[in-house]
């Protein structure tokens, strides 16, 4: 069987479930940070499998999904320096021990 | 004459106040400032008073009329006529005074006269203003200083009057804002422009709507009753100044609005709501005055006897008769500066013996002879003594109520009469208690009497409130063409 | 024609003294003040007697009739529709009277206070209030506006105040002014409403312009004012009513006369004039400046007139006969004679020889002023004495001060009515008027008369008899500036009484010749003697005679003494009802229900935060759980809802 445009759409929709239960359950913000990349991941395959099948002779997105992973690296960057400097306050990284930007 | 002077000349005078350097400076720069007020303020009399002799018989004087914002219709649109007169001098007056009483403020000089100038800045583009979103815009401006002057200035409960003041005065705004909107829309034409707008027909199912934002959005200024309850909390919290200005002034860019812009714009909405405006206003004055009979604070007395004087102003615009309008202005003027000078003396006499209870003074007659002496004249002021302006603008609001033969009416009009014998009793408790007796306490014995800035103070809003008590005809002469105005299209409507 | 100036300067002189005096006393005039007052009203009482002059025997008629004459009127303050309040000045009779009384009975306070007030720490200030008071009488009899006459009205019950709270560390005194300012503001409140009444039904403020609409028979306002009514009284009586309201608490008419007493707390001097003399007859003043509307327009108000007069005269009387301060006698004495003066205008008719009420009524204001002015004066050289107003810390004086006991004693007699002294002539003429009028009128009059004559001679054996003369050691009776007024105002009070008064003053103007009959005044004569005759049983030796009759009638004579319980009547209003019933709830409910709303909003909105505020709970997967479900809920409205 040739593998179709249907398949990838699975992976992908598995991948983002898969990053959605991650970021609900997990405690660890490196974890949570990690779901969110297969957020990111499984909307990149969307764009690439969309690309291939549909407009085969344009680019625009396998840009997009370049553009993807660029956001995602400097986001990646950012939210490991929040997390560093957050567990250097508190000695945790945990989500729970992060709650105080509240009311 | 050029208006405009009047409104950049405080704003002048509060920039110079930023780059002093120390309170001495800054206390003298407004003080010239504020007589720099008062000097515009005659000037601006005799120009118009000049004017009208000389057979200018315009509505508004001395217009100047510039685009703001071309968009929505909004000029930078200011002229005057007697009644804005009357109250900018009133204004003048009452700056002058203020400043002089605070010249004992010890925290953050600059920044409370600061505020002072930058009310008065508000008070007078109000008074000037001709475009309704200009006169809103400068209403607001009044209204901040005031939160700031109690909240940091203040005594007492003052984060709770100073958020009590703002939050209901600012509700008394929004309604405005949605009536001002109201009376945008519902023309003919998109304009803010008062004069233009008092002569497109407005709906008369529209002026019924209105008419009740306005009012009462304006009332709430002016302690139209059930929306008083914050003049007794801000007043006894504000510092003197404070005080001064806030019944000085503030309470009559209410009483002003419900004129200019309510009554003025929506005759017919005033005519249908005024029995009800009158009952409003006889409740006012009748439960004020009883309400201050059993206050035991000078400031909540003075305070309370405002919500029922401030009656007598909405009682004559709600009785929409020339007379009676004209009367209501006076009492604006009147009781501008006679509660302007009341807070001032309970301000002297507290920053003396560090009380206001009426129960703990007692025979301050012996050991400040001056300042009693002024609480006295304020005093008789207040209960409508002839001589002093009280009386005058009471027996206006009098005689022209009682040109309305209805019933209602009548019997609204016979309970503001009976008022005169309850401020009679509670200033004379007042005054009983506080000035005349034995001395009660030892430590009054060395207090010192009047210095030199609060008898300034005193001597100047004295003036003004015996030249109307002795000769009220230039007031009359000066407001009652402008009361003519506003309800000359109620009287066509009666007939 | 009057001098205008002339006019203008006698009340402006003593405004400007209370000026001069009120604002330089204490530093320039420190001694001098009291000279600079008394000058300044000589002068004034100078210029009186030379417009009454004037008035009386050169301009003041016009074909035999005393003419109103308004020579001053500047408009000062002018409402729509005609009303204006006008500053003017009335010439006719009774103002030309009053002047000349209000100048002489003051001038005479005024020298009698340089003596009396001598040392006093606010000397000045109390001559500035004397001028005060002086110039607002002055301008109140001279008023030729309703208005203009409120204004001034009011400004004699404040310098009425001031000067009863003169001694402002006595607490009693403080009371007094208190009590005196706020009833007389009680009955202006009628007065004032009265005003708006007339002036709305005759379209004028203006007495002349007023009196004329309101008499005409043919007016068409006299007609709307007597058709209109309200519960049943026509407009114009009601008006006239609550104008006549005024005037009783002014006058301290029954049962407005609670502060006339009490007000005795002010310097002596000050009682003479202001509550004795001038002011408290001022109500009369106004029923007399009104007069022809009453008796011509509105009979009926003149009946409540008479009917108030005439209690008032006799519950004076009977409670003058209990008290012992002797200013407080001679203060229920006053009240007493003002309510002759009432009921005898209320018992007179309009011109001619119907208005020998009219006359008898000015007349006896006239002589009263004179007699009441001496026994105050003479009650304050007793006082100035012995330092005590009660009647047991005196007798037997007359050793001691024998020019004040002479002149008392022709005070006395005048009061009583016995002849040639004054008083005999004016209640001659009052009785008279009575009599044919109404009997039972006159009969109580004649009685009151007869009580007159008892307690005043009560008191005066009750000073200067009763005991044996005791040595006093301090000081002598005064003055030449003490004893001067006092027997000016003796010759007065003694010879008043032969001025031919009707030919001067009248209902309408024209000459009246008082009736006079032997066989008339025998009763009343008699029953004066008579009173007199059993005050000096009773108090010319201390015999305790006077205490057993007391005793014997122990009730009546508490319920007198506390003079009808009044007082406790109106306190008992004014704390349980409206302090307690009125004062109390209002301030409560401004407190906490209307204020208490303006807080529940305040505190609804806080607990409406308090409980949404918990969805911001700052733990990010909540937030992204509601992102999530939001997306969903996005995407379910726009896919299967709005299909979009």
């Amino acid at each position: 069987m040739q593998p179709g445009i249907y398949h990838l759409l699975l992976i992908s929709t598995a991948l983002f479930f898969i990053g959605v239960y991650g970021f609900f359950t997990r405690r660890n913000l490196i974890t949570m940070l990690m779901s969110i990349e297969l957020i990111l991941n499984s909307v990149n395959i969307n764009f690439i499998a969309f690309n291939k099948y549909l407009w085969a002779n344009k680019l625009d997105g396998v840009l997009f999904t370049i553009f993807i992973m660029a956001i995602a690296a400097a986001e990646a960057a950012v939210a490991i320096a929040i997390i560093i400097n957050l567990y250097r306050s508190r000695q945790s990284i945990d989500v729970k021990h992060a709650e105080e930007l509240k009311w | 004459m050029n208006l405009t002077l009047l409104i950049i000349a405080p704003l002048i005078t509060a920039v110079t106040m930023l780059l002093m350097r120390n309170a001495q400076q800054v206390k003298w720069t407004s003080l010239v400032g504020s007589a720099i007020q008062l000097v515009l303020a005659f000037a601006l009399l005799f120009v118009f008073q000049n004017e009208r002799s000389a057979g200018n018989t315009e509505q508004m004087l001395f217009q100047q009329n510039y685009t703001w914002f071309s968009a929505w219709n909004i000029h930078f649109h200011v002229g005057v006529d007697g009644i804005s007169v009357a109250m900018i001098l009133l204004t003048a007056f009452v700056v002058i005074a203020g400043v002089l009483v605070s010249w004992n403020v010890q925290k953050m000089v600059k920044e409370f006269y600061l505020m002072l100038i930058l009310l008065s800045i508000g008070a007078y583009g109000f008074f000037l203003s001709l475009d309704l979103f200009l006169l809103f815009f400068f209403l607001e401006i009044a209204v901040l200083p005031k939160f700031l002057l109690i909240g940091i200035w203040g005594s007492g409960e003052k984060e709770y009057s100073a958020n009590k003041l703002a939050l209901m005065l600012m509700g008394g705004s929004a309604l405005v804002l949605v009536g001002l909107l109201g009376v945008y829309f519902a023309g003919s034409e998109r304009t803010f422009d008062l004069l233009k707008l008092s002569r497109l027909p407005i709906p008369q199912e529209t002026q019924r709507l209105l008419f009740p934002l306005l009012f009462a959005g304006f009332g709430v200024f002016t302690a139209l009753f059930p929306f008083h309850t914050w003049v007794p909390d801000g007043h006894s919290s504000a510092p003197t100044a404070g005080s001064m200005f806030l019944a000085g002034i503030s309470m009559k860019l209410g009483g002003y609005g419900c004129l200019r812009v309510a009554t003025y714009i929506l005759p017919e909405g005033a005519k249908e709501y005024s029995t009800i405006i009158i009952a409003l206003a006889a409740i006012a004055i009748l439960y004020g005055a009883f309400a201050t009979m059993m206050q035991k604070d000078l400031k909540y007395i003075n305070a309370y006897s405002s919500v029922s004087h401030c009656g007598f102003v909405l009682l004559g615009i709600g009785m929409l008769t020339k007379t009676a309008i004209t009367g209501a202005v006076i009492q604006m003027v009147s009781h501008g500066l006679m509660t302007a000078l009341f807070f001032a003396v309970i301000g002297m006499i507290y920053d003396r013996t560090h009380t206001r209870s009426v129960k703990k003074l007692g025979g301050l007659l012996k050991v400040m002879p001056f300042i009693t002496t002024i609480f006295f004249i304020v005093g008789l002021c207040s209960l409508g003594l002839p001589g002093f302006s009280g009386f005058v603008a009471e027996m206006t609001v009098f005689m022209g109520s009682w040109e309305r033969p209805e019933i209602p009416y009548r019997v609204a009009t016979i309970a503001a009469c009976m008022s005169i014998v309850v401020t009679a009793v509670y200033i004379l408790r007042a005054i009983g208690q506080t000035a005349m007796g034995p001395v009660t306490e030892e430590r009054y014995m060395t207090l010192k009497d009047a210095s030199w800035n609060e008898k300034l103070a005193a001597v100047i809003l004295i003036t003004g409130i015996v030249v109307i008590g002795v000769a009220p005809f230039w007031l009359n002469d000066l407001v009652a063409p402008g009361a003519h105005h506003i309800i000359e299209k109620i009287s066509q409507l009666n007939n | 024609m009057p001098n205008v100036i002339i006019l203008v300067l006698i009340p402006f002189l003593p405004l400007a003294s209370f000026l001069i005096l009120g604002l330089f006393g204490k530093s320039i005039f420190r001694n001098t003040s009291g000279l600079a007052g008394t000058l300044s009203l000589f002068v004034s009482f100078l210029l009186s007697i030379y417009t009454s002059f004037g008035y009386f025997f050169e301009y003041g008629k016009a074909n035999g009739i005393y003419q109103k004459l308004v020579p001053l009127k500047l408009s000062w303050l002018e409402f729509s529709n005609g009303l204006s309040i006008d500053m003017g000045i009335i010439l006719d009779p009774i103002s030309v009277m009053m002047i000349m009384v209000v100048t002489f009975i003051s001038l005479m306070v005024h020298i009698y206070s340089l003596t009396y007030m001598k040392g006093e720490e606010r000397f000045s200030t109390y001559y500035s209030y004397l001028s005060l008071f002086t110039f607002s009488m002055l301008g109140l009899v001279l008023s030729s506006n309703i208005f203009q006459i409120y204004i001034f009205w009011e400004l004699v019950g404040v310098s009425s105040f001031l000067l009863i709270g003169f001694y402002y560390n006595k607490p009693s005194a403080v009371a007094a002014s208190k009590k005196a300012f706020i009833v007389t503001r009680f009955a202006d409140l009628g007065f004032l409403i009265g005003i708006l009444v007339l002036s709305f039904y005759s379209g004028t403020l203006d007495f002349n312009t007023l009196i004329q609409r309101l008499t005409s028979p043919g007016s068409g306002e006299l007609k709307t004012a007597v058709t209109t009514s309200f519960l049943g009284i026509s407009a114009l009586n009601w008006g006239l009513a609550l104008v006549f309201m005024g005037g009783a608490g002014k006058s301290a008419l029954f049962p407005l006369h609670i502060w006339l007493p009490d007000a005795m707390e002010g310097p002596t001097p000050v009682s003479a004039l202001i509550h004795a003399a001038t002011m408290v007859v001022a109500g009369v003043y106004l029923v007399a400046r009104l007069f022809p509307v009453l008796a011509l327009s509105a009979p009926e108000v003149l009946e409540l007139i008479t009917l108030v007069g005439v209690i008032t005269a006799l519950i004076a009387a009977l409670i003058a006969c209990t008290q012992t301060d002797i200013k407080r006698v001679l203060a229920y004495s006053t009240m007493s004679q003002i309510g002759f003066m009432m009921f005898a205008l209320g018992v007179s008719g309009y011109g001619g020889s119907n208005g020998i009420g009219f006359t008898a009524s000015m007349f006896h204001l006239f002589t009263h002023a004179l007699f009441k002015a001496l026994l105050f004066l003479g009650a304050g050289s007793v006082i100035h004495y012995v330092h005590s107003n009660e009647m047991k810390d005196m007798g037997g004086l007359k050793k001691h001060l024998p020019i004040t006991h002479i002149t008392f004693l022709i005070a006395c007699l005048a009061i009583a009515g016995v002849p040639p002294f004054s008083g005999f002539f004016s209640k001659e003429g009052i009785l008279l008027a009575a009599y044919e009028h109404n009997p039972a009128v006159f009969w109580l009059a004649l009685a009151t008369s007869g009580l007159t004559a008892y307690y005043m001679f009560r008191l005066y054996f009750r000073i200067f008899w009763y005991k044996a003369s005791q040595q006093h050691k301090h000081h002598g009776e005064g003055g030449f500036a003490m004893m001067l007024p006092l027997i000016l105002l003796a010759v007065g009070a003694a010879v008043a009484g032969f001025i031919p008064f009707g030919r001067f003053v009248s209902s309408d103007g024209s000459l009246l010749t008082l009736p006079f009959h032997w066989l008339f005044s025998i009763a009343p004569v008699t029953l004066g003697l008579l009173g007199i005759f059993s005050a000096m049983v009773l108090f010319k030796k201390e015999n305790g005679k006077a205490d057993q009759i007391s005793s014997f009638m122990s009730r009546v004579y508490k319920l007198v003494y506390h003079k009808f319980y009044v007082d406790e009547i109106y306190l008992f209003i004014t704390r349980k009802v409206l302090f307690s019933m009125v004062g109390r709830p209002a301030a409560w409910i401004d407190r906490n229900i209307i204020d208490g709303l303006v807080n529940l909003s305040g505190a609804t909105t806080k607990a409406v935060s308090e409980r949404i505020k918990v969805i911001q709970s700052g733990k990010v997967q909540h937030y992204g759980l509601y992102f999530l479900f939001g997306v969903i809920g996005l995407g379910v409205l726009l896919i299967y809802v709005i299909k979009f």
